[in-house]
């Protein structure tokens, strides 16, 4: 019961965020209200026993990308979204190509839930499912990350590597001999 | 009877904890201005109280009846958010950290409770997932100030927050490769016990670079001396607090000060282990007045150091962090991850 | 017990509010903000289908999709400043030099 009604909760938290992220005309309120749908998230995983996944999420996404988002949209000093006429209306109702794609985005929804709603394991039971020690181990994923997907995680860092030096490359000023 | 015993008790720990906590930022406001006076050779606040003792209660009193003020650029909501954000940062940080041993308190309840607000199996890594969210608090009372000493006050102190989260993280790592488990209680208790009978088995032996990490990167994410370049008043009248008043300041003070209380507990329970050490307060159930004593020792230091050192400019401070005690941390953990695989197989 | 399909569902509906973003905002910020979104809501689907199978691979994969979504917003916000220095503007309509 207590979980239910923690489930909804937080699935609840998710949702409005991120509705309202993409709804806000300021970036520092979507970034804000981002990370309250990241930590609603994280509370999710708790539920599914992934308890390192959870902390993870905390510190790589609302810790650190978030920051990151910060600092860009205050460095930047990011303008308001320019509030055109049209902007303020409901985007089912908006001219053209804003109306097609809020409806496509709606269909999506529908179509999604209803596919969702039909395949057989939609009421398995998650949670108590035999795996026991394995679950939410950190010293198991410690062995499996390492020795099974031992490949993937050295690339990973490569990959984390080349995004470090793309990103300085990147935003750093031209010198004058550009 | 147990049934009701035992929430009530859990219930009364998180209250004398909060409240703890609370007391203490007041205890270490005037400790601060008490040692500093000591090391400059004269007494600190003297006139309120006997020898000064009931100073930080003015000072809050004064704070209380300040005129609360909001610039007129300032974002509504954000410019208030960030003091509680930075608040409730400080406090969530403390409750993964154990301070006492199991106890029955003297036999009252059937099964021991353990003294620490929660036990998470991952508590490391709360920890310290929690101390990344404080850098929100003072990044939006940077921005939403609108004023320049703010938003240069709170860009620098957020950045090197965040460049010192590296160093804090790869010296948490070598303690945990050294106790084999995430969670904090479970470092703890792998300190019991001492070598050749009176060396205890604490881990600022083993880890003796790695303490130094630690610490000097506590130092560097509460920004306290000499990593306090963002709140300096010779430099940017105050930081990120710059257009604060009154209950909204208090926090950020306040914030700071559980900072350093929760990095000390949780340095003293990685690497001075906890409440372990003294043998017979240990069976008596009194071990948490020995965590109690050894945070003390810590908060001396960082109150010491403050006062003894200078400032560090602000890419000096930038560049110590990338340049020398990341590097340093990682030969720390590379070390150590040799070590521990030479002795254990 | 909360049944599979209800993470699911939370899921899909993650995903389908962040496409909307990425269609329907006009600020680039906001954009990457909803790719974010979308990402999160794959690692949700993720672990609750490895919770449900029982072994740890939908954990494993959530970390290799946290750390390319810090990777892609880390380069995708050097863009965006990159871009906004050259012509101070966030909305994606204002770079349509090289449209014929």
């Amino acid at each position: 019961m207590a979980e239910t009604v923690t489930f909804y909760l937080l699935a609840g938290l998710a949702i409005v965020a991120s509705v309202l992220v993409i709804g806000q005309r300021n970036p520092m309120y979507s970034v804000l209200l981002l990370i309250a749908s990241f930590a609603a998230l994280a509370g999710l995983y708790i539920q599914l026993d992934a308890y390192f996944v959870a902390v993870a999420q905390i510190i790589i996404y609302a810790g650190a990308i978030m920051v990151l988002f910060l600092f860009v949209v205050m460095l930047l000093n990011a303008p308001q979204e320019d509030a055109a006429e049209w902007d303020r209306l409901h985007p089912l109702r908006r001219p053209g190509v804003a109306r097609f794609g809020a409806t496509l985005a709606v269909l999506l929804v529908v179509q999604l839930v209803w596919a969702l709603t039909r395949i057989a394991e939609y009421d398995a039971a998650v949670g108590g499912q035999a795996a026991g020690a394995a679950v939410g181990s950190v010293r198991e994923m410690g062995r499996v990350l390492f020795q099974r997907h031992g490949f993937a995680f050295e690339a990973t860092s490569i990959l984390i590597l080349v995004a470090m030096v793309g990103a300085v490359v990147l935003a750093r000023k031209e010198g004058p001999d550009a | 009877m147990e049934a009701y015993l035992r929430p009530a008790v859990i219930f009364a720990m998180i209250f004398i904890v909060f409240n703890a906590l609370i007391m203490a930022s007041a205890v270490l406001v005037l400790a601060e201005r008490k040692i500093m006076g000591f090391m400059q050779q004269r007494y600190g606040p003297y006139l309120v109280g006997p020898h000064g003792m009931l100073q930080p209660f003015a000072d809050i009193l004064k704070l209380l009846f300040k005129e609360e003020l909001r610039p007129k650029g300032a974002d509504r909501w954000l410019f208030t958010l960030a003091p509680v954000l930075a608040i409730v940062a400080a406090f969530t940080a403390f409750a993964t950290v154990p301070f006492g041993a199991e106890t029955t308190l003297f036999g009252l309840l059937d099964e021991p409770m353990k003294l620490g607000i929660s036990d998470v199996n991952v508590g490391v890594l709360v920890v310290f997932a929690v101390t990344s969210m404080g850098v929100y608090g003072i990044v939006l009372a940077g921005w939403s100030s609108n004023s320049k000493y703010s938003l240069m006050g709170g860009l620098r102190a957020s950045a090197q927050m965040i460049s010192y989260e590296l160093a804090y993280a790869t010296a948490l790592a070598a303690v945990v490769l050294l106790a084999g488990s995430l969670s904090l209680r479970e470092v703890v208790d792998n300190q019991a016990g001492a070598w050749f009978g009176f060396i205890p088995r604490w881990y600022v032996f083993l880890q003796p670079l790695g303490f130094l990490i630690y610490m000097i990167a506590g130092v560097a994410e509460t920004n306290r001396a000499p990593f306090d370049f963002p709140e300096a008043e010779q430099e940017l009248v105050a930081g990120y607090n710059t257009e604060y008043s009154s209950v909204r300041f208090a926090l950020f003070p306040q914030a700071e000060y559980i900072n350093m209380v929760t990095m000390s507990a949780v340095a003293t329970d990685l690497y001075l282990g906890g409440w372990h050490g003294v043998p017979f307060l240990t069976e008596l159930g009194l071990g948490w007045l020995v965590f109690l004593a050894k945070v003390g020792v810590i908060l001396f230091t960082y109150i010491w150091v403050r006062w003894t050192v200078p400032r560090y400019r602000y890419d000096q401070l930038m560049a110590f962090g990338w340049k020398w005690l990341f590097p340093a941390s990682v030969i720390n953990l590379l070390l150590t991850a040799a070590l521990v695989l030479y002795f254990n197989g | 017990m909360i049944p599979l399909g209800h993470y699911l569902i939370v899921s899909a509906l993650l995903f389908a509010i962040g496409t909307a973003g990425v269609f329907l905002r006009r600020n680039l910020i906001t954009i990457l903000l909803s790719i974010e979104i979308m990402l999160n809501a794959v690692n949700l689907s993720f672990v609750a289908f490895g919770r449900f199978k029982g072994d740890l691979d939908g954990q494993i994969i959530t970390f290799f999709v946290m750390t390319v979504a810090a990777a892609e917003a880390a380069v995708g916000l050097a863009l965006v400043i990159a871009l906004f220095r050259h012509k101070e503007s966030l909305n994606p309509d204002a770079f349509t030099s090289l449209k014929w």
